[in-house]
């Protein structure tokens, strides 16, 4: 066997250490399987309702008559199927999966861990019929109806709960960052979410102290959950395929510790002008501006590893996606400050601007990091490897391409709407026509990422319930060692 | 910092700062607001007699507000004015002053939202009263304003035969529309068109508070 960029079997690794990461990942074959299974038809339906909301976009009479399938819902049953669906099943199985193997921990009783997977998609699948059926609540990112919350919130306790059993069953002295990531994100999300349901849905808070609750809340799910989660397959996924330690301990330091510190002040940035105290506004704007730090340290952090490697990140499918979303991450985060600056924020805020970045964040960063992470993890549950190396291109082309121009369409045609929009000359019938070219823009890159998904849901099944491939030949890569 | 009663700690104590410097600060400061007169008296009390603002929903409305939540109108409309020379909400007539914390108290569920495909609905109710017009323009947005993007709301009206005398509710619905009703048909709201126009009607800034003395 050559020793290729995407496989661990490193000479720095003893047979001691590889048998024990093979328990390890035999501990995690069922739920790991459950929830990557369940993420990639999450994926599907997302981008379903996704195709009909953007479509409904320009062409406002598509499927008018159908109340189902109404703008603000399919909209909504979109958002909801790619977080809680997609994002969060896909993110279970990632984190838990590199949290037992740092801590060389297995996971213990794994069928009590499938069946609270199973009970947050049964929660997911009520929550999205839900908002379908005349339950949307109307408040970003709580959309599903409260009856379901409940359900949600235990099932996700009985999930991360394995990430601190995974830790305090830990056979190593030292902590790696990823961990201390996915600890956090672990710890956070559920506080969040019971914190907001209670604040917002179930003993509504007064007047604009729900807005306020509803953006400290949002904001946090992708900066206290999906990027910690996001950040911590990164860190564990870059040096683990290169083969070499990650460039600084130090700066993992302070990244992890600096974005929990920042972060949760950012979210009120949504509020700008809006009917709140002027302090509050100012501190989430300090607080975005204040994350340039964590930001610039870990971008860093993962590109000085990278960096020099090309050519492994180039072969290898998993280094691919997850160096993509690295540099989207620093990409769409420095954006990010931006926008919370005032004079910026008079342009982006109510734009498409602002839909543009979120899909920087959640989809070019976060998402492409788990299709990485899914490739990597996959052929060590399953002991096989994935069946065509064709399919790996199409989907990672489709996505990165199609991402990149949905971004760019957005950012563009979002800053126009809102230059024009702050100019009352023009009457806004026509700044809402003048936005309909990047709309439909929309829809053409969102139909080549919908070709990607295709692609990948194809080859996760394939792989799945097809036929046992020897393991000898070596991973699928995406250019032999000698084209490189 | 191997230890996870540290880490959790640490973990805990930066969410539990945010909290309370945003939210419970906001509960504290704002959650205690009242309804009030749009001038105060000297020890800054509301002048006896003069009407307290904001007023809550009427029924009807309410039912409505249920029906602009659960379409997710919220998605593409803002409720919320911001001040004169911050955007430009003011020059395009979508209040005549910024909204307040105050205005949003009676509220069950506020609506501010983030997004305008579509203009700001806070003082729709005063800037267009027409209820025909809404009607129609919840029925097919294009026979109102053509080249709208925004969706129709067919399912909310009843297509049925024209009985002895059309009912004097029915929408004028023009030839053109993609959704006009055949020959010998009409276009009536249902009960949900009637609440969801009932609340847009309701949204009103058409009143005066104290603190706008201090801004602007």
């Amino acid at each position: 066997m050559d020793t290729t960029a995407d496989t661990e079997l490193n000479k720095s690794e003893g047979v001691t250490e590889r048998v024990t990461l093979s328990k390890i990942d035999q501990s995690m074959k069922w739920a790991g399987i459950f929830f990557v299974a369940s993420s990639v038809v999450w994926l599907m339906i997302g981008t379903i309702f996704a195709l009909i909301a953007s479509i409904k976009l320009h062409n406002p009479n598509f499927l008018a008559s159908l109340e189902f399938f109404t703008f603000g819902r399919s909209r909504s049953a979109h958002l909801n199927a790619m977080i809680f669906g997609w994002a969060n099943n896909a993110a279970f199985a990632v984190a838990l999966w590199i949290m037992a193997r740092l801590c060389k921990s297995a996971v213990r009783h794994g069928g009590l861990l499938l069946i609270a997977g199973i009970v947050w998609n049964i929660g997911v699948t009520i929550g999205v019929f839900g908002i379908l059926t005349g339950g949307l609540t109307s408040v970003e990112w709580l959309e599903m109806p409260v009856a379901v919350t409940p359900i949600l919130a235990l099932a996700y306790i009985m999930i991360g709960v394995w990430s601190v059993v995974a830790f305090v069953h830990r056979q190593t002295g030292h902590v790696y960052v990823s961990q201390w990531y996915v600890l956090g994100g672990t710890f956070w999300f559920p506080w969040l979410y019971v914190i907001a349901l209670v604040m917002i849905l179930m003993v509504p808070a007064r007047g604009v102290v729900q807005p306020i609750t509803n953006w400290w809340f949002a904001h946090n799910v992708l900066g206290l959950w999906l990027t910690p989660i996001g950040l911590a397959a990164a860190y564990y996924m870059i040096p683990k395929v290169i083969g070499k330690p990650i460039y600084s301990y130090y700066l993992s330091l302070m990244g992890f510790w600096t974005l929990a510190l920042f972060y949760n002040w950012a979210g009120i940035h949504h509020l700008i002008g809006g009917p709140i105290p002027i302090w509050l506004q100012t501190a989430g704007s300090v607080a975005s501006v204040m994350m340039t730090i964590p930001v610039i340290v870990t971008g860093i952090n993962h590109h000085m590893t990278a960096v020099g490697n090309a050519s492994a990140v180039w072969r290898s499918p998993t280094l691919r996606f997850v160096v993509f979303g690295a540099i989207s991450y620093t990409l769409t985060s420095l954006i990010g400050s931006a926008m919370a600056l005032r004079e910026v924020n008079e342009v982006t805020h109510f734009t498409h601007f602002t839909v543009g970045h979120a899909h920087h964040g959640v989809y070019a960063f976060f998402t492409m990091i788990m299709f990485g992470s899914i490739y990597f993890m996959m052929p060590r549950l399953l002991h096989k490897e994935w069946p065509s190396a064709n399919l790996i291109y199409i989907h990672f082309w489709t996505t990165a391409l199609g991402i990149t121009g949905y971004v760019v369409a957005l950012t563009i045609g979002g800053w126009i709407q809102g230059i024009q929009m702050n100019n009352p000359e023009i009457a806004f019938l026509d700044v809402v026509q003048n936005t309909v070219p990047w709309l439909t823009a929309r829809t053409i890159f969102g139909v080549c990422i919908t070709i990607g998904h295709i692609a990948f849901f194809i080859h996760f099944f394939w792989m799945l319930i097809g036929k046992t491939q020897p393991l000898n030949e070596g991973p699928t890569l995406l250019q032999r060692e000698s084209d490189a | 910092m191997k230890n996870i009663t540290t880490i959790f700690l640490v973990i805990f104590s930066t969410l539990a700062f945010s909290w309370v410097g945003l939210v419970l600060s906001s509960h504290l400061n704002l959650g205690g607001l009242e309804p009030t007169t749009a001038e105060l008296d000297e020890e800054g009390n509301p002048i006896e007699g003069d009407t307290l603002n904001p007023q809550p929903l009427s029924g009807i409305a309410r039912t409505g507000k249920d029906i602009y939540v659960d379409q997710g109108c919220i998605y593409c409309h803002t409720q919320q004015v911001r001040a004169k020379g911050f955007g430009a909400d003011f020059e395009r007539g979508w209040g005549d002053r910024q909204t307040v914390a105050r205005d949003y108290i009676y509220q069950e569920k506020v609506l501010l939202g983030t997004m305008r495909t579509g203009p700001d609905l806070a003082n729709i109710g005063a800037r267009n009263p027409s209820k025909e017009w809404h009607y129609l323009h919840l029925y097919d947005p294009q026979a109102t304003s053509q080249g709208s993007i925004m969706p129709p709301y067919p399912y909310l009206f009843e297509v049925r035969e024209i009985g002895d005398t059309p009912s004097p509710n029915a929408l004028q619905v023009p030839a053109s529309s993609a959704f006009a009703p055949p020959a010998g048909y009409e276009v009536v709201p249902t009960e949900r068109a009637d609440a969801l126009v009932e609340y847009l009607l309701a949204l009103k800034i058409d009143y005066e508070l104290p603190e706008m003395k201090n801004s602007q």
